[in-house]
């Protein structure tokens, strides 16, 4: 999972814009890592999985955002010390971290709201030479086999997969994510997060600085009685259409 | 040196989307004093394969095997690996769209190539090889620096203009080698609608929120989007209370499109939503609220009922059409 800011803030830079100003920043479980984890814990309600495990890379001040991720149910969880500087580098220190303690099947969201990059799953099923599904809406887990759904151009396909895999989800794969109760926000207090070191590994890319883009034009009003302006406006000031 | 381009097939035939990937490999080759080397996977005809040379391939590899009906990502990827080495790729280009993302992550492994995806245009520098990308959902823009002697990149759909730069494609049959035991998976079932036009690919999409009230007044928004040859999209409320089908969602956490023109009508434009549409080339908002943040993001607006002003709209479409 990855800590992530929340997805109403808004971004602000700092000085010489090389960074984004972090003050004041909620932080939270990536949306579609909360939605892959809501479906792990319904499959461990159901039965068919017996442990959820978080794994996270960053530093000790993600740490709040693990112990959410507790919270909501999750066994344990393990955080590789190191800043996730970007996608290689971090799906390196994942593979490092599970390689010799795999886990049947691996989720992953399928971008993270900070940075988009739909890379990590990918990147992770890569570096420990296993299949991956992406796009994954559905997943289901019934006599020890897994079946799931990926959306595709038009439609979707339901795949078999083999243990172990990376499971790259997205709209679809658990309606609304678990809220954590009580309860599950005092057990998360005494819940294991293992730290693991992190290992060498090569960061390919480099974030040089942060932009925010221009201001739009103000909104072209146009009368509610008058719509035909609006084709006008489209078809000879935008030319938008043809 | 080149830059490989994979070109995916549908059926055998390439969409505009392949033709502005190979644009941009086009306009990317001639700053890097190389050329466009396309991929095809599949059983794509001669003729097609050398409509990649229009816009400036002068070379496609083509592969086919029969274990590839289905995208299996590790075999695909490895395929697309293969090819990279072959042809001493420094920069690999592939869609972002569903294959791209399943595909250019096991690809950068393979290729320990540094990835920046979603790009929408040139690299501002090639040297350092320096490319722009949108971040928090469309809310900042990052430069991105890649390291790495080989360079990964997916194209958001729709961010560059297909430009001609006509040559004569040498087309080459390409031996990859692949094994069963990249095989792990089987597609056992395809659920696909026919005929409609493909949200992504839409150049006109007409999107319904909360305020349209209920799934039976969506007629008028299907007849809009046919009308303008285009596809039909909701908000996160419309798709959780299954009025529509979810695959139509765009927002934060549905599909982030980019069309030519968004209509969105009845949406009030939380941020969550916007960020699914920000890149779209025109908004028009209607909204019975003049307040809705919606109007903040829109290009053109319309204050006022959207079961009334609709239909008027859509005679306004007919009529300017039939001149």
């Amino acid at each position: 999972m990855s800590n992530v800011p929340d997805t109403t803030t808004k971004i602000k830079l700092n000085g010489d814009g090389t960074d984004y100003d972090k003050t004041g920043i909620q932080w939270i479980v990536n949306p579609w890592d909360e939605l892959a984890l809501t479906r792990a814990l319904q499959l461990k309600d159901a039965g068919a999985v017996e442990k959820v495990t978080v794994i996270s890379v960053g530093g000790a001040d993600i740490d709040p955002t693990i112990r959410k991720a507790l919270a909501m149910g999750a066994d344990d969880a393990i955080r590789v010390n190191t800043d996730p500087k970007e996608a290689y580098f971090v799906a390196a220190q994942l593979a490092e971290a599970i390689k010799n303690n795999m886990y049947d099947v691996i989720l992953a969201g399928i971008d993270s709201a900070d940075y988009n990059g739909s890379l990590v799953g990918g990147m992770l099923a890569e570096f420990l030479d296993i299949p991956s599904v992406s796009s994954v809406s559905e997943l289901f887990i019934e006599g020890g086999k897994v079946k799931l759904h990926r959306e595709i151009d038009g439609g979707s396909e339901i795949l078999e997969v083999e243990t172990p895999f990376v499971g790259i989800v997205q709209k679809g794969i658990a309606k609304e994510p678990v809220i954590a109760s009580m309860r599950g926000i005092m057990m998360s207090r005494t819940k294991p997060i293992v730290v693991a070191e992190a290992v060498p590994a090569e960061a390919q890319t480099e974030f040089m600085g942060y932009e925010l883009p221009k201001p739009k034009a103000a909104c072209r009003m146009v009368d509610a009685e008058n719509p035909k302006e609006l084709v006008d406006l489209l078809y000879n000031e935008a030319k938008i259409l043809s | 040196m080149s830059i490989l381009v994979y070109t995916e097939n549908w059926d055998g035939k390439f969409k505009k989307l392949s033709f502005e990937l190979i644009s941009y490999a086009n306009n990317l080759a001639k700053k890097m004093n190389t050329q466009v080397v396309a991929l095809s996977i599949g059983d794509v005809a001669a003729d097609e394969l050398n409509k990649l040379g229009k816009y400036g391939a002068t070379k496609v590899l083509t592969f086919n095997d029969d274990r590839l009906k289905s995208l299996i990502n590790q075999p695909y990827a490895s395929v697309i690996a293969q090819a990279a080495e072959k042809e001493g790729a420094n920069v690999v280009l592939i869609s972002h769209n569903f294959t791209g993302k399943a595909l250019a992550p096991r690809v950068a492994v393979k290729l320990k190539a540094g990835t920046i995806s979603a790009v929408i245009a040139q690299p501002e520098s090639v040297e350092p090889f320096i490319v722009v990308k949108k971040v928090f959902t469309g809310k900042a823009f990052a430069k991105v620096c890649i390291k790495s002697a080989i360079k990964v990149l997916t194209l958001a759909q729709n961010s560059v203009d297909i430009v001609e730069d006509s040559k004569t494609p040498a087309i080459e049959t390409f031996s990859a080698v692949i094994k069963d035991s990249e095989f792990k998976m089987k597609v056992v079932d395809v659920h696909k609608v026919t005929g409609k036009v493909l949200l992504s690919d839409a150049e006109v999409v007409v999107s319904g929120g909360r305020g349209m009230k209920g799934p039976e007044n969506w007629k008028p928004i299907e007849e809009l989007a046919d009308l303008l040859g285009g596809a039909t999209a909701c908000s996160r409320p419309v798709s959780d209370e299954d009025w529509r089908p979810h695959e139509e969602h765009v927002g934060q956490t549905g599909k982030i499109i980019a069309p030519n023109l968004y209509f969105a009508l009845g949406i009030s434009g939380a941020i969550q939503h916007i960020a699914g549409v920000s890149s779209s080339k025109v908004i028009v908002a209607i909204n019975t609220d003049k307040d809705a943040p919606v109007f903040e993001s829109a290009n053109y607006g319309i204050v006022g009922d959207v079961h009334k002003v609709l239909p008027k709209l859509i005679e306004a479409f007919k009529e300017a059409k039939s001149k």
